[in-house]
């Protein structure tokens, strides 16, 4: 199972966020800063435009050969002197992730921002089995003292002001003079800097996560401004990077278009302070840097999308930029999403993760203003697949019980996927055989609801996917 | 191999509708490995050797960091010992093995300069960047026993040393220079590329300066 999720009740999150006003008051940084920056970050690059082609060019070649990349991916981490995980779920990476941090003996793990390890609920796993967590990134680091879950994707604490700052600090940092003046931001950061420092300098392993992945030196990249992720994954002996499939780019060249596009998306900078990347652990000779690098490679539903008509999400960067720029986020901050995935872009990308019974409501937040759209550096048509969730969503409320039988009948056999090929091949033949003097059905037993008012066209006695391998392999 | 490997590659396969030895997809992918494409290039950094440098200090400050242009590498030290002075620091510097900061003349300055990486003792340390990208400002630092990762990260000022001829103007620029010193598909553990000091925006979207690193970064520009 992911990460906890109210999704589910969507509505009733929505309607107390609006009502705090707290919340909307500290909502206004939103608005107010990052569009700005953005706007001016894009305009200041006349190329950005063809970039965002590019990127998607770059995206949309890796998706379609990701079997092959991430085995070669996979050989150049290992030639490199690191090792690579595969977890199908995110039960599969907690567990190899405090596999590692057993097998040193780990009781501190310190962890750069990772939203991979937000999804798969790392931190309470972790705890849970003797091993502390300690999240580094300042943001992070607020919304784990508060036992809170990120409310942005790339400013976790931005649903915060400085006087609630200040009260956890206060309230968690008793070994510090209780008369400190904390009025000043720069000193509630000076007082974590002190913090967190000793914590780096004793943790046993460092865990961050990946902006990209590549394949030609199987590099894993991070990028940051606070420099936090960097002293996780230099200091402790152990680096392990959790991460997901679809950070996958083939070459440097690659990770650099993109690069052009995510900084300026997410902070309005041409370029985040530190870019690291990080491949094997360290050689012989060097003086410092981690003796053991592991990747772990989540699935958790991504390779279901591929191929479909959610595929297009898996080319997200984790900008944010459509959030910063969606007035129904505006309106709300991103808790009331449920899940970790706020804004548009978790409207679309949740109810593929953790299914439609738990976030399927999540596409009807949303204006259909097109904005999430037209900042997107990726060019993810993020409102049409909204638009695409809710006709599922729609389909399936005109006969809940007949389509919840179906999915089961339907997912009992696609976990058997050759069972469920055979089991297709028969059924349409047998349709075309029967149908073939017709040319159509009038009535088909469990499809009542689309026979009675529609035919069910006859089978060509070939399935689907059949057909699409080979007009694949025709290519 | 394990399991989920299996699992992910097939399910991947499944949804794709390949099999995964179709020859036409190895040889793209072969391809596009081999080539390593360029895309989009700003035409911003398109420049001479003059214009690439005057844009790799124009970046530079845009990023908040401090510059001292050197005419050779005999001023070095003391322009790091001038820097320390102008900061009330200590006049001690912690730095790597990099041969290119060997034989200066330090002992004309009153700097104690130790070697090695650090352990977070050390108030300021100086690097050699093995390349500039003028495009953004940014300093591009390789690990090893030359130039320590941790001395990039603990110490609060950090003082860079890069020679003007080493800036290029693309980011792209860099990655066939580092395939000629470390060999096609290969990479030192840790390549940095550093914009500017440390800085967090999380408390309500103020950039503030000296999150978890450096709070100073310090480029010394040899022209000579
Ligand atoms: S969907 Fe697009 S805009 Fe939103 S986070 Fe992903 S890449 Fe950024």
């Amino acid at each position: 199972m992911s990460a906890h999720s109210t999704a589910h009740d969507f509505k009733a999150n929505a309607s107390r966020a609006i009502a705090d006003t707290q919340l909307t008051g500290n909502l206004k940084a939103v608005r107010q800063n990052f569009i700005d920056k953005r706007a001016k970050a894009v305009k200041g690059l006349p190329e950005f435009e063809a970039l965002r082609e590019s990127g998607k060019e770059i995206k949309d070649h890796t998706l379609a050969h990701l079997d092959l990349y991430l085995e070669y991916y996979a050989q150049k981490v290992e030639e490199s002197g690191g090792h690579v995980h595969f977890a199908a779920d995110a039960e599969e990476a907690r567990k190899i992730a405090l596999d590692i941090c057993r097998k040193v003996g780990a009781k501190t793990v310190t962890k750069g921002k990772s939203m991979i390890t937000e999804e798969v609920g790392l931190n309470a796993y972790l705890e849970a089995n003797g091993v502390t967590p300690v999240e580094t990134d300042l943001g992070e680091y607020i919304i784990q003292l508060r036992g809170e879950t990120p409310s942005h994707i790339i400013a976790p604490a931005v649903h915060l002001n400085k006087h609630q700052i200040e009260g956890d600090f206060r309230r968690v940092h008793t070994h510090l003079d209780p008369a400190r003046d904390l009025n000043e931001k720069v000193s509630l950061l000076t007082e974590a800097r002190g913090v967190l420092r000793d914590r780096f300098l004793v943790a046993d392993v460092g865990i961050t996560g990946a902006n990209f992945l590549v394949a030609e030196t199987g590099t894993s990249i991070i990028v940051t401004n606070e420099g936090n992720g960097d002293l996780t994954q230099i200091l402790p002996k152990v680096h392990i990077v959790m991460t997901s499939i679809e950070k996958m780019v083939p070459t440097l060249e690659d990770a650099s278009q993109i690069l052009r596009l995510l900084a300026r998306s997410a902070t309005g900078q041409e370029m985040s302070v530190y870019t690291t990347l990080s491949t094997g652990p360290r050689r012989m000779g060097d003086l410092d840097g981690p003796e053991e690098y592991h990747v772990i490679l989540l699935d958790n539903g991504r390779s279901a999308m591929l191929g479909g008509e959610f595929q297009d999400m898996l080319r997200c960067i984790r900008c944010a930029a459509c959030m910063n720029h969606c007035p129904v986020y505006h309106q709300i901050g991103g808790h009331a999403y449920g899940w970790i995935y706020p804004g548009p872009m978790g409207s679309v990308l949740s109810p593929s993760l953790i299914g439609v019974d738990e976030a399927g409501h999540l596409p009807n937040a949303s204006t259909f203003c097109g904005r999430c759209e037209a900042v997107c550096p990726m060019k993810i048509p993020l409102p049409k697949m909204m638009r695409h969730w809710r006709e599922r969503e729609f389909e399936r409320n005109l006969n809940p019980a007949l389509q919840r039988w179906g999915l089961g009948f339907w997912a009992f056999f696609a976990k058997r996927p050759r069972l469920y090929a055979l089991a297709n091949r028969l059924a349409i033949k047998a349709m075309a055989l029967i149908g073939r003097k017709k040319g159509s059905f009038k009535g088909l037993p469990g499809l009542g609801a689309w026979t009675k008012y529609r035919d069910f066209a006859v089978p060509e006695g070939e399935t689907f996917q059949a057909k699409w391998k080979k007009a694949r392999a025709g290519r | 191999m394990s399991e989920s490997r299996a699992t992910m590659l097939a399910s991947i396969r499944r949804s794709l509708g390949v099999k995964g030895d179709e020859r036409i997809r190895k040889a793209m992918v072969e391809d596009r490995l081999e080539r390593a494409p360029k895309g989009v290039i700003p035409d911003r950094a398109q420049l001479d050797a003059a214009g690439k440098l005057a844009l790799m200090l124009e970046k530079l400050e845009a990023a908040q960091a401090s510059v001292a242009r050197l005419a050779s590498y005999a001023d070095v030290p003391g322009a790091i010992a001038q820097y320390l002075r102008d900061n009330n620091l200590p006049a001690s510097i912690r730095r790597g093995e990099d041969s290119r900061l060997d034989g200066l003349p330090w002992a004309e300055t009153a700097l104690e300069v130790s070697k090695g990486p650090s352990a977070g003792h050390d108030l300021s340390a100086v690097s050699h960047a093995d390349l500039g990208v003028a495009e953004t400002g940014t300093l591009v630092l390789a690990s090893g026993a030359d130039n320590p990762t941790t001395l990039n990260f603990l110490p609060d000022y950090h003082i860079v040393v890069l020679s003007a001829a080493d800036v290029a103007g693309d980011l792209e620029s860099l990655w066939p220079k580092l395939r000629r010193k470390h060999g096609k598909g290969a990479m030192p553990r840790t390549v940095n590329l550093i914009t500017g000091p440390s800085r967090s925006g999380d408390i309500e979207q103020t950039i503030l300066l000296g999150a978890h690193g450096p709070r100073s970064l310090h480029v010394l520009v040899v022209e000579g």
